[in-house]
């Protein structure tokens, strides 16, 4: 009942946000965000750190920033293109961010997922179909 | 207690915590906080009549570096003045001129007798337009008895891949990085406007060196490298996260013109005792390289993040202290999801110009505690090291709220 109550409030977030289908993702947002845990460890934890809190003046925090709660196309396309230097407040991170376009849509949804409700962070959920979107749109970084 | 709480940024009076008691010494040895203001402080500096100069890496009310004098004799800085109007790290003094650097050139201040900095808006401009690509762009200077100053030009990678970090991107041959950066430059300390040029390169193959000093037992330069980053995550059929996390060394170097230590190419395994080829280059964590590059004088494990070097040369600490190096590791970030490691002071004895026992914890505890060994939770990150003229050592935090400055003494 509380995982159909979720995946409700997820599943009405995203109709918001799209014209697509309304399923955040496959299995619902909770399943989401148990395959988007594993795809943090894999791939982000490194340098973003167990808790999120990022390594100073290198790589950024995950925690309640603009980045990571704000606009879901910019955040996707971080993922896809990577990032380097970058004022969050009165902090600058001079890391170098690698693109991961070889993850596929759901890997990039279910992360996103996770981190937007992991660490103290709560907003709604990425999509694969939305990261389709943006992926199809997206110009990489020129090497 | 309520002298420093008046000095002091107010939560270390409510925090209780005075940040002297907090670091670990060996017996005999004892810290004093000379200052909690100084955030974002990496090197240090400390003229013969007890003058400290400290450069900060974020400005503080406009200014990137603080003089801090004890006029009163309390053992405390009670007059500090600001000056210079640039970020950046270096902070050396020689004679009658402290030098400064920013990310991109380095600057040198005419003192007086009383070390008071007489020109503080017209420094000499030594050496400009240095490379700053953001990673790695420190550039820490020390100088010779022979008027040339060392700098240090990180390199912007990590292994020197075509796109950096990716995971399959390779390694670009021959590494293009390393004609203007990933070694030490050397420059006349006395004459102005240097820049890169043929001459310029003393030592090559260097990812990134904060820590360096001139050693006057030798008469040579020793520098202290951050290693390679990610090994388990780029080549996870090579290396697991265990192994990843103490690989590869954290290297101490001792350099001469033409030194070339191997970066990219190759990294040193402490483990296995020897160079071993980059996986971007062809490595599969056993094989050796195909040429081999200056070995490192101590292999520390990896990730450890060496930010200062100091060979002391004083009288107050005990003998087998003279001549041996102390480093400030700043602490790990690379070894997750492993613990991680540092945020303490280091120190190895040398005998004869070389390390003669095994290095040890000098210093502890800077993190606050081991639930806080984490770059963004640790309370402070130790990173510039400096000998005052008494024979104390001073070192600097340039955590975000750290900014704590420390004098650690010997007592009988």
């Amino acid at each position: 009942m509380k995982i159909n109550a979720i995946a409700l409030i997820a599943a009405v977030g995203s109709m918001a946000m799209t014209s697509g289908p309304v399923m955040p993702a496959q299995g619902g947002i909770r399943a989401s965000i148990t395959r988007g845990k594993q795809v943090y460890l894999e791939q982000c934890l490194a340098c973003h750190q167990a808790d999120a809190s990022g390594v100073p003046n290198m790589n950024p925090p995950l925690i309640k920033t603009k980045y990571v709660l704000g606009d879901k196309v910019a955040l996707v396309k971080i993922v896809l293109n990577g990032m380097h230097g970058e004022k969050i407040g009165d902090d600058d991170y001079t890391g170098v961010m690698a693109p991961h376009p070889d993850l596929t849509d759901q890997q990039i949804a279910d992360v996103l997922t996770f981190v937007r409700n992991s660490f103290g962070n709560k907003a709604s959920a990425v999509t694969p179909a939305q990261v389709k979107t943006i992926r199809a749109t997206n110009k990489p970084p020129a090497q | 207690m309520i002298t420093r709480c008046l000095f002091g940024a107010a939560m270390f009076c409510i925090a209780g915590m005075p940040a002297a008691a907090q670091l670990k010494l060996p017996s005999g040895f004892k810290a004093t906080v000379l200052t909690t203001d100084m955030q974002h402080a990496r090197h240090i500096a400390v003229a013969p009549n007890g003058v400290i100069f400290v450069k900060l890496e974020r400005l503080k009310n406009g200014k990137g570096i603080y003089r801090l004098e004890d006029t009163n004799g309390d053992g405390k800085p009670d007059k500090v003045t600001g000056f210079g109007d640039y970020v950046g790290t270096g902070m050396y003094l020689k004679g009658d001129y402290l030098y400064a650097s920013s990310n991109t050139d380095v600057y040198r201040y005419r003192l007086d007798k009383n070390y008071n900095v007489l020109n503080p808006d017209k420094p000499e401009h030594i050496v400009r337009g240095l490379l700053d690509r953001g990673e790695h762009n420190s550039k820490s200077i020390v100088l010779d008895n022979d008027g040339n100053l060392y700098v240090n030009i990180g390199a912007y990678s990590n292994a020197c891949q075509v796109s950096d970090r990716q995971k399959g991107s390779p390694g670009r041959m021959p590494c293009p990085i390393l004609d203007s950066a990933g070694g030490i430059w050397e420059f006349k300390a006395g004459v102005p406007d240097q820049t890169y040029g043929d001459d310029h390169r003393y030592a090559t193959g260097l990812r990134n060196v904060v820590g360096l000093d001139w050693n006057t037992a030798t008469n040579t330069l020793f520098v202290m490298q951050h290693g390679r980053d990610q090994l388990s995550d780029l080549f996870p059929q090579y290396w697991d996260s265990k192994q990843s996390a103490v690989l590869p060394a954290e290297c101490m170097y001792e350099l001469h013109k033409g030194s070339n230590c191997g970066w990219p190419y190759i990294f040193y395994d402490q483990i296995q005792h020897k160079q071993i080829e980059s996986p971007e280059y062809g490595g599969d964590g056993k094989k050796g390289p195909s040429r081999q590059y200056q070995d490192p004088v101590i292999a520390f494990p990896g990730h450890l993040a060496p930010d200062g070097l100091l060979f002391y040369t004083g009288n107050q600490f005990p003998a087998k202290y003279k001549n041996g190096a102390f480093i400030a590791f700043h602490g790990s970030w690379n070894r997750a999801p492993q613990p991680q490691e540092g945020y303490y002071v280091v120190f190895v004895p040398f005998s004869n110009g070389k390390p003669s026992g095994n290095w040890e914890v000098f210093a502890n505890n800077f993190a606050g505690g081991p639930d806080k060994m984490q770059p963004g939770s640790a309370e402070h990150r130790p990173c510039g090291l400096a000998q005052g003229p008494d024979g104390s050592i001073y070192v600097t935090d340039d955590q975000r709220n750290g900014g704590t400055i420390w004098k650690i003494s010997y007592h009988k």
